[in-house]
């Protein structure tokens, strides 16, 4: 019994040992699992069949890649697993997902359960416009009706905006992002406030793409990072270190045209979003600052 | 499972700071003030929606059963028309495609959420006063043409005080249907109670908010229930319908 009992302790210290050290975990199994996003815009989204692609899914192919090097593996075989947006953090928290390559905001509370590499997307929130408004900056906004979608960060941003600057305007809602668009596309709005990319993504699935524009000063910013778990230096250490070997040597821009400037599968359509002077700035000098930090500036 | 948390109710949507007062404190928005003005929205909805179903639907009742053939056959397409096809759709078409062919139907979003949802209820009310007439023996018709009242006259002072009074019970049920039904305003961007419940639990907490909303819809539409009691109660016959 005795005997029994210390076996159970040793194989339990054994796996606590794994997950707390995922490099190990690779190398004794042969294999990793990345958590992947079913429709995070061209960050991480799928094609069906279970094939996962975007911006963050080929960075973290490319990582891999590298980690494989690092630990002189023949082959490693990449598990991909879809998450969302509730299970994402847990997943990653008891070692189901070594790293989870979708659309996360770096923020102190998430800071709390896991740990992220260095940013390598910055989201701006953004006002679209019709091209033919001459509309530039929230301050013409005022008396204008704006619209946005339920449920969002941006409807507290935009109110927070309103009411600091002094702007009076009508606030509209639509049910999701198609809907918002759908607002602005018809004049029952006059603008629409969002993240850029799904501004862009919007503007360039519509029938007119010039017909709109996007515009204005930048309302908020948000890192978007890759996601590991947390204590455990030496694996986000390799994975940082494969990030900042991608921006030195310049490649992770080219991977950021491919996904958002290029044509992209299914559809072969451009989400047509070059890289923003923040993302630039990120790639520039590399960092893992949460967004509370983005927001002192 | 988290504990309850009263206070945000008092709480600003925006700042997330605690208000002075959790109602109507100036220059805040506090979440309950947030619900109150979706209720409001809800309440306007329903209610003028309700108006505009009870006129509607009360004349095109009549209509389809006056012996004139075309007013009938009027009457017949109108609840036909509105009666097949799914409510959501109809708010669409009054909110997307009826402003583009008539400019002047460009009424504000509202509106044309009331219009939609009334003339949507209007088929229902027309189907049940049509049921409710029909249901008086025939005799009180040709009684009332006998004693020399015009046809009019006929339905005024003989058919539709005793076919109103049968129809209440089913009215009550399609009035109560209006104040729920009037969440598909959400869909076309009116700020009313549903929205709220969507925006405010993503900003805190599920439970908290779709609890306090859920019963306000409860009490919104048992409240016209008991309206309608007291309505069928003041206006009953001794001796028929089961009255004392």
């Amino acid at each position: 019994m005795k005997k029994a009992l210390l076996v159970l302790a040793l194989g339990a210290a054994l796996v606590g040992v794994a997950q707390a050290d995922t490099l190990k975990k690779i190398k004794d199994t042969g294999s990793v699992t990345m958590g992947v996003r079913e429709s995070s815009g061209a960050l991480s989204y799928t094609l069906g069949d279970g094939k996962y692609v975007g911006y963050h899914v080929e960075i973290c192919q490319k990582v891999l890649g590298d980690v494989q090097k690092q630990l002189g593996l023949s082959k490693l075989d990449i598990k991909y697993l879809p998450v969302t947006s509730q299970n994402r953090v847990p997943l990653v928290q008891n070692g189901t997902v070594d790293i989870e390559c979708g659309s996360t905001t770096n923020n102190m509370t998430r800071a709390k359960d896991v740990a992220f590499a260095v940013t390598t997307y910055v989201e701006e929130v953004r006002i679209a416009v019709k091209a033919d408004s001459g509309i530039t900056s929230i301050a013409q906004l005022n008396g204008k009706t704006v619209a946005t979608t339920t449920g969002t960060t941006s409807v507290q941003l935009l109110r927070k905006h309103e009411r600091a600057n002094g702007v009076d305007f009508k606030e509209v809602l639509g049910k999701d992002h198609a809907d918002s668009f759908l607002l602005l596309e018809s004049g029952r709005a006059d603008a629409f406030v969002m993240d850029g990319q799904i501004l862009a993504g919007n503007i360039a699935k519509s029938r007119n793409p010039a017909g709109f524009k996007i515009v204005g000063e930048v309302l908020s910013v948000e890192p978007i990072a890759i996601m590991v778990r947390k204590d455990d230096p030496a694996f986000k250490k390799a994975v940082d270190d494969s990030i900042k070997g991608l921006m030195k040597s310049g490649e992770i821009a080219k991977l950021y045209d491919k996904w958002f400037t290029q044509p992209i599968p299914p559809t072969n359509t451009k989400v047509g979003l070059p890289a923003t002077a923040a993302t630039k700035d990120a790639w520039a000098n590399p960092n893992d600052k949460p967004v509370e930090e983005y927001a002192k500036k | 499972m988290a504990s309850w948390d009263w206070q945000l109710y008092c709480t600003d949507m925006v700042t997330e700071e605690v208000a002075p007062k959790c109602f109507g404190a100036p220059g805040y928005e506090t979440y309950l003030d947030a619900m109150i003005h979706g209720w409001g929205w809800t309440m306007f909805v329903s209610v003028v929606g309700l108006l505009v179903a009870l006129v509607a639907g009360s004349l095109i009742g009549v209509l389809r059963t006056v012996p004139n053939r075309k007013l009938a056959m009027f009457g017949e397409s109108w609840t036909e028309l509105f009666r097949n096809i799914p409510l959501i759709v109809q708010v669409f078409i009054w909110y997307h495609v009826v402003p583009r062919l008539f400019p002047v139907l460009d009424l504000p979003p509202t509106i044309l959420v009331v219009i939609a949802i009334g003339l949507f209820t209007s088929a229902r009310v027309a189907e049940q006063v049509k049921a409710g007439i029909l249901t008086l023996p025939k005799g009180q018709r040709y009684a009332g043409q006998a004693l020399g009242l015009t046809l009019p006259q006929t339905y005024r002072h003989v058919l539709l005080p005793m076919a109103f009074r049968i129809v209440i019970p089913p009215l009550t049920s399609e009035s109560m249907n209006i104040v729920k039904n009037s969440a598909v305003a959400f869909a076309v961007s009116v700020p009313e109670l549903a929205q709220f419940a969507l925006q405010a639990s993503e900003q805190s907490s599920f439970v908290q908010i779709f609890l306090p909303v859920t019963l306000l819809y409860f009490v919104s539409a048992y409240a016209i229930n008991r309206v309608a009691k007291g309505i069928e109660w003041y206006v009953r016959v001794p001796g028929i319908l089961g009255a004392k």
